[in-house]
């Protein structure tokens, strides 16, 4: 496979957000790393998404990456910005891997309904942990990066540089990972299950590793985002955090993984302002516009450009 | 002996709470093929309701005796009102599609709930322990437990009669089977399908209201308090068997049973116990356990 046009424009995107991260404001530069950090949670969830299935629960493995280079900061004194994330993964894979055995044997509202159940068990026992700081979490070490050190004032920025390479990265490798039979595999299962094991596939066999990718993603998310705001909490396996990832990928559609990164970032935006104007209208207003693009745009915001793409033409 | 028996009344007595908000998701999953997030949302709704009606009924004065009335009386209102216009505002407009679409539905149904109680009732919790308080305690052997425990347990046995003298012994409760044996036979023999939904809309409703309700007086009503509700219910009715009121029961006292025992006997395993039963019967039954026959699903 050559450079195919999402690659070339993916990669372009990247490299113009690095060539404007120095320049833009402190804040918009926050808002940028924790989108970017979520939108690889995203991604996972669109990944499983397209083959038909619906995580509530993609919390459980962001908490993990998040609590992995919480605690080997904290305990093992660590602050490799690539070991710590690479704990997380292997914590999290770890894991999927095995709820991974028992969750791909159920669909539709089942497999919705144990994966939040799973987060949620996370939830509680790390609210019960007393020495994870319970229900307030506790804060994360600043990150260097393979022995380099940046002086405390442009951390922020390195890790910008960071999130914007292994997400745009994962968003490059996804987006070929989707084009390939794999990937494709993935939609066949959500059109007709039964035909894809008549063709010789194992419907479980490719199930299970989407769900591993995708837990994945999200823990490389969680570790970012830890990293990021400087703090873990067991919020991060509470459904409502697992519920804004579903949203964002149908705020998005699941046609291509820029959706996901594009929604990600507009839904970072709209939140840093709407939920500190009226904190007891947010939730509310995501309610009405997930019914909204539920009933007019259920292939996302991102059907728009091909609409306005055929109009054109 | 002394555990024993404590497990055993505890047991009973949380399996009597679960069946109550796991009747009402199972009914509307039987009837209409949508699992409700929402249903948590319900049960707190229920829940303030009850609380700040108990509230203005102590501070007035008026006979306590009478406030267990009040308490019932407004999860019925509240479970009807919201519960109807759920179904008539928001549902009815996504009827016919994917299950899974309908979950995530209920979900923006849910969102929108938790805030409109947060708008209404506050953030600060609310509590309304006068009916706890008012039946007394009673002691089993050595143990001593809350008389409006035993109430409560009353109170979901008659429930489960019943819905099933409702659903078996009334033509109404014939036309609902009707409607979960062939939802489009029973269409084409002129049962008014979308009377039926309405109808089994607004009961589960006022079964999750009324769920809140009667645990209001036991402790305090604050937000968030549907969620934690709604996986447990899941549980249940899972292990049970989905759509099945039947399975809703024994999948209480299963699931009721489980947790006093870790409770009693192994405290730090509690979370996982009732997703350890829950595991353990769908290895062995995938469908639950009373969901063999497909078309009997109630």
């Amino acid at each position: 496979m050559g450079l195919d046009r999402s690659t070339l424009g993916l990669g372009a995107a990247a490299l113009a957000l690095l060539a404007a991260g120095p320049l833009l404001p402190d804040w918009l530069r926050f808002v940028g790393t924790v989108a970017l950090a979520n939108a690889l949670v995203v991604l996972g969830v669109l990944l499983l998404m397209r083959a038909g299935l619906v995580s509530f629960g993609q919390g459980l493995y962001y908490c993990i990456g998040g609590y992995a280079a919480g605690v080997a900061g904290k305990y093992w004194g660590i602050t490799d910005a690539f070991v710590l994330l690479a704990l997380g993964v292997a914590a999290s894979a770890a894991v999927a891997a095995a709820l991974g055995l028992l969750l791909s044997r159920y669909r539709e509202i089942f497999f919705a309904m144990f994966t939040l159940a799973f987060s949620m068990i996370l939830y509680g026992l790390l609210t019960k942990t007393q020495a994870l700081g319970s229900t307030d979490g506790f804060n994360v070490v600043q990150a260097s990066f393979a022995g380099f050190r940046p002086p405390q004032a442009s951390v922020k920025g390195w890790l910008y540089a960071l999130t914007v390479l292994v997400a745009f990265g994962c968003a490059i490798a996804l987006q070929r990972y989707l084009r390939s039979g794999m990937g494709y595999a993935g939609e066949a299962i959500r059109e007709n299950e039964i035909r894809v094991e008549y063709l010789g596939v194992s419907v479980r066999r490719v199930i299970y590793a989407k769900y591993v990718l995708a837990a994945v993603l999200a823990a490389l998310g969680g570790g970012l985002q830890a990293l990021a705001t400087g703090h873990v909490g067991p919020d991060m396996a509470y459904w409502t955090t697992s519920g804004e990832f579903v949203f964002v990928v149908l705020l998005g559609g699941t046609t291509h993984v820029g959706a996901a990164l594009a929604a990600s970032f507009l839904f970072e935006l709209v939140k840093s302002y709407v939920s500190h104007l009226s904190p007891y209208t947010w939730q509310l207003s995501l309610g009405a516009v997930l019914l909204a693009i539920i009933l007019f745009l259920p292939k996302g915001l991102w059907s728009l450009r091909e609409r306005f793409a055929r109009k054109a033409a | 002996m002394l555990k024993l028996t404590a497990i055993l009344v505890d047991g009973v007595i949380y399996a009597s709470w679960l069946f109550i908000v796991a009747a009402g998701l199972t009914l509307v999953y039987g009837v209409m093929r949508i699992l409700n997030l929402a249903h948590g949302s319900l049960y707190a709704i229920g829940a303030y309701a009850a609380a700040s009606a108990i509230g203005w009924y102590f501070k007035a004065g008026y006979v306590p005796a009478a406030s267990y009335l009040l308490l019932v009386g407004a999860a019925l209102a509240a479970g009807a009102v919201v519960g109807i216009a759920v179904e008539r505002g928001v549902l009815r407009v996504f009827y016919g599609r994917d299950e899974v679409v309908m979950v995530l539905v209920t979900y923006a149904v849910l969102l929108v709930l938790e805030d409109l109680i947060k708008l209404v009732w506050g953030v600060e919790s609310y509590s309304a322990y006068q009916p706890y308080q008012l039946l007394g305690r009673a002691t089993v052997g050595p143990v001593s437990f809350a008389n409006y425990d035993f109430a409560l347990v009353g109170v979901s046995a008659a429930l489960a009669v019943a819905l099933w003298w409702g659903l078996n012994r009334t033509r109404q409760g014939k036309l609902l089977l009707a409607v979960i044996y062939d939802r489009e036979l029973a269409t084409a023999l002129g049962i008014n399908v979308t009377r039926v939904f309405v109808v089994t809309f607004a009961i589960g409703s006022v079964l999750g209201a009324l769920a809140g309700a009667l645990t209001a007086p036991a402790i305090s009503v604050t937000t968030g308090l549907g969620v934690e509700v709604i996986v447990l219910a899941f549980a249940v009715v899972v292990t049970g068997g989905l759509g099945s009121i039947g399975g809703a029961l024994v999948g209480a006292l299963i699931v009721g049973l489980a947790r006093a025992a870790s409770v009693h006997l192994w405290p730090e395993v509690e979370l996982f116990v009732i997703y350890g039963v829950m595991a353990l019967v769908l290895a062995v039954r995938p469908q639950g356990l009373f969901a063999h026959a497909a078309a009997r699903r109630i």
